[in-house]
């Protein structure tokens, strides 16, 4: 069995994350070669081949170049299994490989499990497990799901070319927003989610926050809808914590949160429904009405 | 000008998802469904679009499913789509992700849209595929994981959400087609006055069975919970108690109760 697969670069740089990669190969026991559009001094830890198109050519991700570029390499190598990251690179790319070559992709891997590929589903409340019906798939993995593995080494390296026209041009890159709170320096963090019902209970978890000595944190819908600024946003597209003591206000617990505190020393959750993903990673999971629990929390803080 | 928004109807996801007979999705017994979240914004800058252009091009809101979809397109309706169209399917469910894009594909290709939305992944099955599949088999630009859209003689101007919070601003021209991301706008409310308006306007049903000239290329063998993991505290009853149950817990395992 073998395994292609799809290394990331962004604003010219290899993405470590790339290497979870390999940790997904090692369980299936595939072989493996890489195809990447980087720069050459930006090769992976790795003695295997490597498919490289440079960046000085086709530039940061466009999808039309980049898909050729990948299904050159398909059909040098001949895959059983062509093998993306679930990102804003893979799931956009993954798609029309699967598409060109007329076979199975499968979103979002969290294991490999008997029977096929398990994924998560409803928001991570549940899961699945999914088998391709052909004997070739294109995969994307769900970030962190399997171990960063550096095989080591220098690859054997082979040029990638391809030629075409592009529909899509990419303009630029925007750089994140100001963080304006340094959310990883706090000890404590209380953040508030979209179980906090409306925009005037976020002063109650401010509260609950300042209580602890600590900062306020959010989830993003929260975020998006304008009641608490962005500069507070954990999660894969707001900041990355590790506090000492992380508190949960109504957050379910979807995985671009988890990636963002899952690392805390501990874990509080407070939410009505004792079945929420959050308690997966929680310490202590606290079932009951947040603006019931947490003025009367803070209230015996106080005392 | 013509735009198509795709919407998924999907439960609310704080319901409890039990398996169905077959083990390979969920029950629908005891759940309420809504439009799959990502669509809204799909909807929403559909017609914003629209009104940006005086109200010239013509909005259809399009779902796969059964009946009960109708609802969401009725809300779609309200927010300012034009037309419906129900691909009807009691099964659609069954479909893989290609398959669904297919279906829509084969209607859209009639109809040649100038622009397509749809939202970047349903909230339950969250493939991320459909959008992206329907471009390729219509040959049409794309790109997903839109936060920011804009629009002027046939060229479209997008922010696409990078990890980290860094934006990619990438150009296509139409006929074109955009995934949309959570953010990307605020979506409206429908106003009692649109929801009237909304009763009166047209959806077509069409049979699946008309679009649908794929087969499967992946099949799900089963739907379960996670295997339960960590084995935190669980604190239930009253308030007053957990509360005094939870301090007495973070004084003997954290470091941060002075
Ligand atoms: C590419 C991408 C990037 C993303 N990046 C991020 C990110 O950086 N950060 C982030 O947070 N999300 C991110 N998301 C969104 C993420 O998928 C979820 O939609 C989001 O985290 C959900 O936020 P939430 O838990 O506050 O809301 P919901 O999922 O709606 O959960 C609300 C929770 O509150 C509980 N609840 C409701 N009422 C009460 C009550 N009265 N008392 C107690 N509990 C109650 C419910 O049971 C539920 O569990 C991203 C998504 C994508 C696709
Ligand atoms: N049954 C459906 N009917 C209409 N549109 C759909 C359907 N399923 C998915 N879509 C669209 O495709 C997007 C991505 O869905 P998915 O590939 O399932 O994550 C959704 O946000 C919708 O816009």
């Amino acid at each position: 069995m073998k395994a292609l697969l799809v290394g990331e670069c962004k604003d010219g740089k290899f993405l470590e994350s790339s290497y979870e990669l390999f940790g997904f190969a090692a369980q299936l026991g595939a072989e493996t070669a890489m195809v990447l559009v980087g720069p050459e001094g930006e090769l992976p830890l790795y003695g295997g081949v490597v498919y490289l198109a440079d960046t000085g050519k086709y530039g940061e991700y466009n999808p039309d170049l980049h898909k050729k570029l990948v299904l050159a390499a398909v059909a040098r190598e001949k895959p059983d299994y062509v093998v993306f990251l679930h990102t804003s690179f893979g799931w956009d790319l993954a798609p029309r490989i699967g598409a060109a070559l007329k076979v199975a992709q499968i979103s979002e891997i969290v294991a490999v499990v008997e029977g096929g590929f398990e994924l998560p589903a409803c928001n991570a409340k549940m899961r699945r497990t999914v088998r391709p019906q052909g004997a070739i798939a294109v995969l994307t993995l769900q970030g962190g799901a399997f171990p960063v593995l550096k095989p080591g080494g220098s690859p054997q390296m082979h040029p990638l070319d391809a030629e075409g026209a592009a529909g899509v041009t990419f303009l630029g890159y925007e750089p994140a927003e100001e963080k304006g709170v340094d959310l990883a320096k706090a000890e404590v963090i209380v953040s508030a989610g979209r179980g906090i019902g409306k925009m005037d209970n976020v002063p109650v978890i401010a509260a609950l926050a300042k209580a602890m000595g600590g900062e306020l944190g959010a989830s993003r819908p929260v975020v998006d809808g304008g009641w608490i600024a962005h500069g507070h946003q954990v999660g894969t597209t707001g900041q990355t914590v590790s506090p000492k003591l992380y508190i949960a206000c109504g957050i379910s617990g979807a995985i671009q949160h988890l990636a963002g505190m899952k690392k805390s020393g501990f874990i509080v959750a407070i939410n009505k429904d004792k079945d929420a993903p959050i308690g997966e990673v929680a310490d202590v999971l606290v079932v009951a009405d947040v603006m019931q629990f947490v003025p009367a929390f803070t209230a015996k803080l106080a005392q | 000008m013509k735009i198509l928004v795709c919407i998924k109807q999907v439960p609310d996801m704080e319901s409890r998802f039990k398996p169905d007979s077959a083990g390979v999705w969920f029950s629908e017994t005891d759940l309420a469904f809504r439009m799959n979240e990502y669509d809204e914004y799909a909807v929403e800058q559909a017609v914003r679009l629209k009104e940006q252009l005086g109200g010239e091009p013509e909005l259809t809101v399009l779902s796969i499913g059964p009946d009960r979809v109708v609802e969401a397109m009725k809300k779609a309706l309200a927010m300012g789509c034009d037309r419906g169209v129900q691909v009807q399917d009691p099964a659609v469910q069954l479909k893989d992700p290609w398959q669904v894009a297919s279906v829509i594909a084969e209607f859209a290709g009639r109809e040649k849209f100038d622009l397509i939305f749809t939202g970047l992944q349903s909230q339950d099955r969250g493939s991320a595929q459909v959008g992206v599949n329907v471009a390729e088999i219509l040959n049409y630009a794309c790109t997903t994981t839109v936060v920011g859209f804009e629009y002027a003689d046939g060229v479209v101007t997008v922010k696409r959400e990078l990890e980290g919070g860094i934006k990619g601003v990438v150009q296509l021209r139409t006929p074109a087609l955009v995934t949309c991301q959570l953010g990307l706008n605020v979506p409206r409310y429908p106003t009692l006055p649109n929801i009237m308006k909304a009763k009166k306007k047209e959806i077509l049903v069409i049979p699946v069975a008309e679009l649908l000239h794929q087969e499967p290329r992946a099949v799900t063998a089963s739907f379960y919970p996670p295997a339960k993991k960590g084995g935190g505290i669980v604190l239930e009853g009253d308030v007053g108690a957990q509360v005094e149950q939870l301090l007495g817990i973070l004084r003997e395992k954290t470091t941060v109760l002075r």
